[in-house]
């Protein structure tokens, strides 16, 4: 059995690491970059160790936490329990936290250990001035720091205040190259997108607190989520449903879902194992974690539950129809996983937590997976740009397996990982359709079901596209191809080399490619297997097990197949030109190139447009002729009132004579309006 | 007598500098020597200042004008004394970013002590006359550096700056002498110890012109909407020091007044004036961080923001509206404890500005870029300023813009829903700024640039360790306000959930 003092060193050991790397190391060792490399990787490697330990205490617990009781940070305003303000801070382990840490430290130190070869590629780059490992690894133990203090979190303003810290690592890391103007610009944007989600979570903290009667006549505290989720069914609607709606928009922020997912795509400017870890496998499940932490607050309001269902369909359509058309090949990742993170939320909209977080835990595996193989890929070809790839094959064996492996699982092909919990999502919202047709948790259900049926072959369709473009045909040249405009300044002297990445990268890929394969067949398998009993992972979160739809399966299988030869026909085949379609598709290939101008409306119309050149314009404008120019106006009359009398006044007097006059004036105004 | 010390070990270190400081070398040993010690004795204050027992401490009472009862009456409570220490904090850090200042240093450090001295007196000063001095007296160093130090306009913004400060001076000193000869006869005192919990219903002057007359006075200072456009010109034309005293420990001298009169002396008043304050707040927000987009000046830039975030004070103080289990004095502690956050953040935002100022020679923001690559402990600072201002958690920023969001919501919801969306505009603003000054491709103009000295990154930490303690442990800071904070809502009727 874990104790307290572990569970903290979870959070504690990548954090003690990041300030070893940061603060002593790094001053000294600028070029020993494998020093920090170490750092990091030792401390991570121990939180691993400690997190299996977690895991292995919670289990048959029967999805109960173990009882850590928090501790009183600091309190404002007197007496807590007359309503003053108090924040505790404290660990909750129960089995989502546990599954959470081992696949955050998991994949986090797989990818650290990739990061080994692939920043090493890096490091002898020609720009070496703007090359600073310390930095790089620091980044990453503190950001897998702060992940894990918020999936550990026992109070909601504590999982705030990681979520946020969650939030900056991400953009430190997205513009670790600060010098490249797409990396700062894609920083600044996705850590200002997904703080208008975070505006949403602060007004739920606010609306908890201005409702923190209805928790004190409990005994409980307004902000800690095992007080909320199990009083949850018992508090008034307003509250419930206003405080679940409000952090359902934090999610959606952070999880890049419909409106806010345009952040996600360009935060592909930052180092690509970061895109891997961060933007793939466990930052941007944030938000399916914090809904499924919550799950009982959004279960007390259907409502609520039917806006993050429909949230997760419209996503996972409208970003696998963007990911049709990408030529960039980690952009095309980017729109795949905010699409697999709407399936998440689908199943979190109709009930079954457990199949979201089942989904989240595969999606992590092969996910990540791509990612670094896209890296792997960018290791040889210098690029990211599918147009001047192909045929990578021939000398990427590896990187191609492994690559064909994480597609196939993430298009949901039999046996893979990502086939069983993409069926669990589609029998959950069939189920609910059926159990309550007609109402409006049955429309939802029925709606999310096509759509996610929709997105399972358009997704099939993209990622056989990315496999053919990038490893099949003929060699396009690489970085060496791309013209000069297309290239970022670093990349001017770039060179193509043919070879298979380093072991470093090959070893934490393939590790991660085992589990794509076997994560689903063998963590809720359908039958007994041996040392795993049937269902293990739904038993592991006391939930139902999901039953096997053979009629889904058959059909998602179909419409995945079908996604699969139609890539196959265009692109391996060529049976179809595309250039040769008519006039509407061209039309429709730029609306999805475009990204339906969702980055129009907001970047030109909305900030350029009617913000900067419309109400932040008229606010200066407003200031400097109308505020400040009364100001003005009020001191010439002074000036010249006291020229005009100069003879009876001396200088001080007439600040005084204006202060009197406008004092008047003042006091007048103010009395007719209170009267 | 700690806090006569307090107040004139400053003052008397202004003179000394002023006699024996030919040499800039010379008047800067003095000065950093006196600030250390004014620190020194500011810690000693606070820590000395018992939470436990509460109230007033180190009182100092003599008679000084006794035919209209005015009293030399220092004394420190809970309110006062973190605003020691932050002006003790602040008094350091303007020394040192003020290395390099060769103009007749002897009579610049002179008036930047002279400067904290008043300062200080204004923070202990339990007597109103007295603070009214101290007041007034802070107002003489403040023309002098501005017009003589300053740059750009420096005497029209120096006078403008009087000006201001000058008519809201004289709104307080009406309400004060109205104050007290609308007294029996038998009862006048300036004493506010004594003024605190008095029934104000039968004066004979109506309450509410006193208390608009003290209100007018702070909201200069704070600034409030629509009384701040002397704060950018001050902030752009004045040397980087005085920029940091002004926004660090100047416009704390407007919410503290808020606190320590209009909500101590007169809580009916300031319970009626809540609804409008809370607009005025909101707007000073919003409008603020609006005009903060369009400027192209870093010192503009930051200036604006100050409007932007001592809106926050104003809608935290505007929560004693509530009544019965709305009113709570969680948005007040807010309020008191972002008047620290913002003196420590704002001054640390100043600055790096000076220091970029100083290497650059130029604070239009779209001439620079990259600097990170030259300056990157400059551009720490930066950021470390720039996040805690956003309100990042672990940054004393975070604590106090939560704690009055939390306790101002159920009183004013809209009003708290739509400021706090001004944490997402300061995102915006800082975030842009940063990208286009610190990142980006290195420009060839800056190339020789150096990063910061010791004695910058001195001035530097006194500020940031501050941030970072104030946010992991708000109960160093929090504590000791709500002993000052209870007495002031207990003007308020406080009931609670249990009641």
């Amino acid at each position: 059995m874990i104790n307290e003092a572990a569970v903290w060193a979870i959070v504690g050991l990548p954090l003690l690491g990041g300030f070893l790397i940061i603060a002593v190391l790094r001053p000294w060792t600028r070029s020993l970059w494998q020093a920090s490399a170490s750092v990091g990787i030792v401390a991570i490697g121990g939180a691993f160790a400690l997190s299996l330990w977690a895991l292995n205490s919670v289990r048959g617990h029967h999805g109960e936490s173990i009882g850590f009781s928090p501790h009183s940070w600091f309190t404002v305003g007197g007496d807590v329990t007359q309503g003053a303000f108090e924040l505790t801070i404290g660990v909750l382990l129960d089995p989502l936290s546990a599954m959470m840490a081992v696949v955050i430290t998991g994949v986090s130190l797989l990818v650290q250990v990739y990061s080994l070869g692939y920043m090493r590629k890096a490091a002898n780059a020609e720009d070496g001035a703007f090359v600073d490992y310390p930095r790089y690894f620091a980044y990453m133990s503190f950001f897998t720091a702060a992940m894990l203090g918020l999936v550990l979190a026992y109070n909601l303003i504590q999982a705030f205040l990681f979520w946020e810290l969650v939030g900056l690592f991400s953009y430190l890391l997205i513009g670790f190259w600060f010098h490249r103007p797409a990396a700062a610009a894609a920083a600044k944007k996705a850590f200002i997108v997904t703080r208008i989600g975070d505006f949403g979570f602060m007004l739920a903290l606010m609306w908890l607190f201005s409702h923190r009667g209805e928790f004190l006549v409990r005994g409980q505290n307004p902000f800690e989520i095992p007080d909320i989720n199990s009083a949850a069914p018992l508090l008034s609607a307003s509250l419930v449903t206003w405080a679940a709606l409000g952090l359902f928009a934090g999610a959606v922020g952070k999880s890049a879902q419909f409106p806010l997912n345009t952040w996600l795509p360009d935060a592909m400017e930052g180092p690509t194992p970061v895109s891997s870890l961060i933007h793939a496998a466990t930052m941007v499940a944030a938000g399916v974690f914090l809904v499924a932490r919550m799950f009982p607050l959004f279960e007390a309001s259907s409502w609520v539950l039917n806006v993050v269902a429909l949230t997760g369909g419209v996503t996972a359509v409208i970003a696998a129809t963007m990911a049709l058309v990408t030529n960039d090949i980690k952009r095309v990742l980017a729109f795949s996983t905010v699409s697999q993170l709407g399936y998440m939320f689908i199943a979190l909209g109709v009930g079954a937590p457990g199949v979201a977080l089942f989904h989240l835990l595969n999606h992590a595996f092969f996910k990540c997976l791509l990612f670094l193989s896209a890296g792997s890929v960018h290791h040889s070809v210098q690029t990211f740009d599918m147009r001047y790839m192909g045929g990578l094959r021939a000398w990427m064996p590896v990187t191609y397996g492994l690559t064909v492996i994480a597609g196939l699982s993430l298009a949901g092909v039999f046996p893979l990982a990502g086939f069983w919990s993409k069926d669990e999502v589609l029998a959950a919202a069939w189920s609910i359709s059926q159990l309550t047709p007609g109402t409006g948790a049955g429309v939802v259900g029925q709606a999310t079901f096509w759509l996610a049926l929709v997105a399972a072959g358009m997704t099939a369709f993209y990622v056989f596209r990315l496999i053919i473009l990038t490893f099949h045909g003929e060699f396009r040249g690489g970085i060496e191809a791309v013209p000069m405009a297309d290239r970022a300044a670093d990349e001017a002297h770039s060179h193509v080399h043919k070879g298979e990445s380093p072991l470093s990268m090959l070893v934490p890929m393939s590790v991660l490619g085992l589990m794509a394969i076997g994560s689903g067949a063998v963590l809720n398998s359908v039958i007994e297997l041996g040392p795993v009993p049937a269902h293990w992972f739904s038993h592991f979160f006391n939930e139902p097990s999901p039953e096997l739809v053979v009629w889904i399966a058959g059909l998602s299988m179909t419409l995945v197949l079908g996604g699969i030869t139609l890539a196959v026909a265009i692109y391996g085949m060529k049976w179809f030109d595309l250039a040769r379609m008519p006039k509407q598709w061209h039309m429709l290939n730029r609306v999805l190139d475009q990204r339906y101008y969702m980055d129009y409306f907001y970047e030109t119309l909305v900030v350029r447009r009617a913000l900067f050149k419309g109400v932040f314009l008229a606010s200066d404008w407003i200031d400097r002729k109308v505020v400040d120019g009364t100001v003005d106006l009020v001191g010439w009359a002074g000036r010249n009132t006291g020229k005009f009398v100069g003879q009876l006044q001396s200088g001080q007097v007439q600040a005084y004579g204006i202060a009197v006059s406008v004092g008047v004036i003042t006091l007048l105004w103010t009395y007719l309006v209170r009267s | 007598m700690l806090l006569s010390a307090l107040i004139f070990l400053p003052i008397a270190s202004a003179l000394l500098v002023l006699v024996l400081g030919e040499t800039q070398q010379r008047a800067r040993q003095i000065a950093l020597t006196a600030a250390i010690a004014e620190l020194a004795l500011a810690l000693v204050a606070f820590v000395g200042y018992d939470t436990g027992s509460g109230g007033y401490q180190f009182t100092e009472r003599f008679d000084w004008i006794s035919a209209f009862n005015i009293q030399y009456l220092l004394a420190m409570d809970g309110l006062s004394a973190p605003m020691v220490l932050l002006n003790g904090i602040l008094g350091l850090a303007a020394v040192l970013v003020s290395w390099n200042v060769k103009d007749r240093p002897n009579q610049y450090y002179m008036w930047l002590l002279l400067l904290q001295g008043a300062v200080m007196g204004v923070f202990v000063s339990l007597d109103l006359v007295l603070f009214f001095v101290f007041w007034e007296l802070e107002l003489v160093p403040m023309f002098f550096l501005i017009s003589s130090w300053g740059t750009g306009r420096r005497e029209y913004s120096a006078m403008k700056f009087l000006i201001f400060t000058f008519l809201g001076s004289a709104f307080m000193l009406a309400a004060m002498l109205t104050l007290y000869f609308s007294m029996p006869s038998g009862e006048r005192t300036f004493d506010i110890m004594a003024l605190v919990g008095r029934d104000m219903a039968n004066l004979l002057v109506p309450t509410w012109l006193i208390f608009a007359g003290f209100l007018i006075a702070f909201a200069v200072k704070l600034p409030m909407f629509p009384l701040h456009t002397w704060l950018p010109d001050a902030h752009t034309d004045a040397p980087t020091a005085v920029s940091v005293m002004l926004a660090g420990v100047l416009l704390k001298m407007g919410g503290y007044g808020l606190l320590r009169i209009n909500a101590g002396l007169f809580p009916e008043q300031m319970a009626d004036f809540a609804s409008p304050l809370s607009i005025i707040a909101v707007v000073s927000v919003l409008y603020g961080a609006f005009i903060v987009m369009r400027q192209t000046d870093l010192k503009r830039m930051v200036a604006y923001s100050s409007v932007s975030h001592m809106g926050f004070v104003t809608l935290g103080i505007a929560s004693v509206a509530g009544t019965g289990t709305s009113l709570s004095s969680v948005g007040m502690n807010g309020a008191a404890l972002q008047l620290f956050t913002h003196g420590t953040i704002t001054g640390l935002l100043f600055v790096v500005v000076g220091l970029i100022y100083e290497r650059t020679h130029t604070r239009h923001i779209p001439d620079m870029g990259g600097l990170a690559k030259q300056m990157p402990l400059i551009a720490l600072g930066f950021m470390v300023a720039g996040l805690a201002s956003l309100g990042l958690p672990t940054t004393s920023g975070f604590v106090a813009e939560l704690l009055i969001f939390l306790g101002t919501f159920q009183v004013f919801g809209l009003a708290t829903a739509l400021a706090a969306f001004g944490v997402v505009l300061a995102a915006g603003y800082i975030l842009w700024t940063a990208q286009r000054t610190l990142f980006g491709p290195s420009m060839a103009r800056w190339g020789s640039l150096t990063d910061a000295r010791p004695v910058d990154v001195a001035a530097m930490l006194v500020l940031i360790i501050p941030i970072f303690v104030v946010g992991l442990y708000p109960s160093v800071l929090t504590d000791v306000f709500a002993v000052g904070i209870d007495p002031i809502m207990a003007g308020f009727s406080l009931v609670g959930f249990g009641g």
